[in-house]
């Protein structure tokens, strides 16, 4: 990982032939007619990375992340054009519920569901999508996905309590939870610590850093450090555009376009 | 000392609610004591017997009761299929847009509508339709009251249950679609269950209405004393027996009609504040 | 995590979703139906009378109703004992409920943790909720048999029991909207409390509480049960408040019971519902025009 030549992106998978996981190819977004929020984004993500996309509010970061797994589908008025390849498959194509599958998303605020304990939150993607479980299969999706987010030994006791009862940490690690359940090819993440605390914050940070040995992260963060601390590359958007996307390190330390400094350096954000 | 006078005034008003709602149950209560007395209370309530006349004078609420919750219950079945989608409509796929707000207006307006108004569309148009259905030959009764009462509920139970519908907050109904899920599975394992103590509240304050509902029940009930049994029979609401009879009424049948009232507002003070109380919480929370 | 979770069941699901949305349109429709058959019925039977008539005769009676028939005319007569005692009927409850509904609603939003105005807005949910025919009675033992004489009064009274509880409610809503910094800054000008309220708070709540007040003389304009027990009715048109007066939902209810006046019964029905709808539509502009 030492000497990466400039705009070589990082890819974990060392021994694979670098086949990117998830291509985006002149992705735009508009809210309304001749509106873009996202305007013809086009990048490579590799597997097993942690890419960060920052930049301003409004810029469209979180635009261009619901757009990876068709979450504007559900608002008519919303326009995406554009090819997304996952794993080679076009999901432009596909039906909106399976992509949502494929790619799962971790939200701003944490979001379990209100009327549903531990238990169902965790299973919830199966009951939505009606696939019968036994009740061994079941319990051992739960403990399989609550371990994997760290969560399994504060609530083995409670299982049956409701999700909204958990801290806003230990909630979002529930959501990341109930994701993961599905074993999606791609985790999407919107600003997911921005409504917590630092403590939990530096969990979900740790947590997204293991995370990475299995799934493919793309996490929206309007937080610099954080990107620093647990990205492989990084994305800069810029009213709609994608300014600069490049190993994170390079980014930090040599910025190819004046916009990315200027934003790194705090002269506006 | 302008301003005193004036809080002394709002202070006065608002007295004035409490003394309001004390002298209704006072003066409730005062006038049919006499037929409480006579019957005693579970005497009044649970004898079907009503009959007026003077040498076999017998008076009991029984008859006029189960009439009552019979056709409010059945009309609140009815209506379910039809103001459950209208809240969906509304308060769910349409939220937020123009054809929502038409809707509902629509929908609002049957609400406007007085009651007697409805008696008269459920005399000319429905009881025709009634009695070519088969249900029984005079086509008043049970079925017709409650598919009128139906109708006029709708728009209470259907605009409160969308406005609980509407609160759901977009981020968890997302969190669902993300996973995969259809709108329809969804709205039945995310959207319902989290909006479903406010349904329920709407639909007791729907019921409150259908027990009270007097002049269209009235119309097409058949205002006979008996103890309803089936859809096609014919029977009397609380309030229909008090529409119907307080006019020439006076002495023990003038206070059996007022016991009945009586009990007619303690049944639906219950329903409502059940209903008020389920909502309370939930706006707390 | 290299084995993925098999879903086959994505078209069925996708299917079952369109028809739940395809019967949630159908039934929303359906449930429209009811308001058009209405309005069809008393417009297509009742405009034939709908005329200048209607507005200036007194309801006709059984015997000139049933001559006309015979003779094959159109009965005679209109609905003038009806307008005139609504107005009067409804004027005297508005007047009576404007004062102390809107004290209420201000006492209400001037003192929302207050035991005493809790107690109070119970009360009121409590009475909003009580049956119409309930309310009849009471005015019934208040007015009616001290003053030994159905009348307008007690017409009122019950109205009035019926308003109130809307009018306090949708003025205390309003009023708890407004901003608290409102009353704050005309008090810190060093008006006094009173004149805040007159000046200041009541003139910003307008719309809202002139929305309720229409929308609660909407609603009790149709009702008859409560006046069928207080203001009883009568075949001439009276202004004496201490009489027994007519209404509009009264005649129809004498109509409805009488083969013979049946013809008018639509007309009197629709001129109801064109003033429950007007009060309605302008309450909705009112409402939408001086939007806090």
């Amino acid at each position: 990982m030492e000497n990466i030549t400039e705009n070589k992106l990082n890819n974990q998978n060392e021994n694979s032939t670098n086949e990117p996981i998830l291509q985006l190819r002149n992705v735009s977004v508009s809210y309304a007619p001749g509106k873009k929020a996202v305007n013809n984004v086009s990048a490579d993500i590799y597997p097993n990375t942690i890419t960060a996309i920052m930049g301003p509010s409004g810029c469209g970061k979180s635009t261009l992340l619901r757009a990876i797994n068709r979450m504007h589908d559900l608002y008519p008025k919303i326009e995406t054009t554009g090819d997304i390849y996952l794993k080679g498959q076009n999901i432009m194509e596909m039906n909106p519920m399976e992509v949502r599958r494929l790619a799962g998303m971790v939200f701003q605020t944490p979001n379990p569901f209100p009327t549903m304990s531990i238990y169902d939150n965790v299973l919830a993607g199966y009951r939505l999508n009606c696939i019968k479980l036994t009740r061994e299969e079941k319990d051992e999706i739960v403990q399989r996905s609550l371990m994997a987010v760290a969560l399994w030994d504060e609530v083995k006791d409670v299982m049956n309590r409701r999700g909204s009862f958990l801290s806003g940490g230990q909630q979002q690690r529930l959501c990341i939870a109930r994701t993961l359940a599905l074993k999606p090819e791609v985790l999407l993440m919107d600003e997911p610590t921005s409504a917590l605390d630092p403590v939990s914050t530096n969990k979900i940070e740790e947590l997204l850093l293991d995370l990475k040995k299995n799934f493919t992260i793309l996490i929206v963060t309007h937080n610099m450090s954080q990107a620093a601390r647990i990205s492989d590359n990084s994305m800069f958007m810029y009213l709609g555009d994608l300014v600069e996307y490049a190993p994170t390190r390079q980014m930090f330390t040599k910025p190819q376009h004046k916009k990315t400094e200027e934003y790194l350096t705090g002269i506006f954000g | 000392m302008k301003d005193k006078i004036f809080k002394g005034l709002l202070f006065a008003a608002a007295l004035a609610i409490l003394l309001l709602t004390a002298g209704v149950i006072y003066v409730l209560v005062k006038q049919s004591l006499n037929v409480f007395h006579e019957y005693g209370v579970f005497g009044f309530i649970f004898n079907a017997e009503w009959d007026p006349r003077p040498e076999t004078e017998e008076y009991g609420a029984w008859s006029f009761i189960i009439g009552t919750l019979f056709t409010a219950f059945f009309a609140l079945l009815l209506c379910i299929p039809f103001s459950l989608p209208v809240a969906l409509f509304n308060g769910e796929y349409f939220k937020g847009y123009k054809i929502s707000s038409f809707v509902s207006s629509v929908v609002d307006l049957l609400a406007g509508i007085p009651s007697i108004v409805y008696g008269l569309w459920g005399f000319y148009t429905l009881r025709p339709i009634v009695i070519q259905l088969g249900v029984n030959a005079q086509g008043f009764g049970i079925f017709l009251a409650s598919i009128v009462l139906a109708v006029m509920i709708i728009p209470y139970a259907s605009s409160l249950s969308a406005e609980f519908l509407s609160m759901i907050p977009d981020t968890v109904k997302e969190g669902a679609y993300s996973l995969g899920a259809t709108r329809a599975e969804t709205i039945r394992h995310v959207s319902l269950p989290m909006a479903s103590s406010g349904i329920v509240a709407a639909y007791i304050l729907a019921l409150g209405r259908a027990l009270g509902e007097t002049m269209a029940v009235t119309m097409l009930i058949g205002n006979t004393t008996n103890v309803p049994t089936s859809l096609r029979d014919t029977g009397n609401t609380m309030a229909s027996v008090i529409a119907n009879q307080f006019g020439e009424a006076d002495g023990l049948k003038l206070s059996a009609l007022i016991g009945i009232g009586l009990l007619l507002f303690l049944i639906t003070a219950v329903i409502n504040l059940i209903a008020k109380f389920i909502m309370k919480k939930l706006s707390v929370r | 995590m290299s084995d993925r979770v098999k879903f086959s069941n994505v078209k069925k699901r996708a299917a079952k979703d369109k028809i739940v949305f395809g019967l949630v349109c159908l039934f929303s429709f359906l449930s429209m139906i009811p308001l058009f058959l209405i309005i069809w019925e008393v417009v297509s039977k009742g405009y034939k009378n709908f005329n200048w008539r209607l507005f200036t005769q007194v309801a006709p009676s059984s015997m000139d109703a049933l001559i006309a028939k015979m003779s094959g005319e159109p009965i005679p007569g209109g609905i003038l004992n009806g307008i005139t005692g609504t107005i009067l009927i409804v004027g005297m409850a508005v007047l009576f409920t404007i004062p102390l509904g809107l004290f209420v609603g201000i006492y209400l939003s001037e003192h929302p943790e207050n035991k005493f105005a809790r107690t109070v807005s119970y009360l009121t949910d409590l009475l909003q909720g009580m049956p119409s025919i309930v309310i009849g009675i009471i005015a019934y033992i208040w007015v009616v048999k001290p003053l030994r004489s159905y009348s307008a009064l007690a017409g009122s009274v019950a109205l009035t029991i019926m308003m109130l509880p809307m009018v306090v409610r949708s003025t205390e809503e309003t009023l708890k909207m407004l901003p608290r910094t409102l009353k704050e800054s005309g008090l810190a000008l060093g008006a006094s409390y009173t004149s805040v309220i007159f000046r200041v708070i009541l003139p910003s709540g307008f719309g809202g509480i002139f929305t309720g007040i229409l929308l609660a003389v909407s609603r009790v304009m149709g009702e008859t049960a409560p006046l069928m027990l207080t203001a009883l009715g009568a075949t001439v048109v009276n202004w004496n408040i201490l009489k027994p007066t007519s209404a509009i939902p009264l005649l129809i209810w004498d109509f409805y019971n009488d083969p013979n006046l049946v013809d008018i019964i639509w007309s009197a029905s629709l001129l109801l519902l064109i003033v429950i709808f007007l009060l309605n539509w302008i309450a909705k502009i009112v409402a939408r025009r001086w939007k806090i």
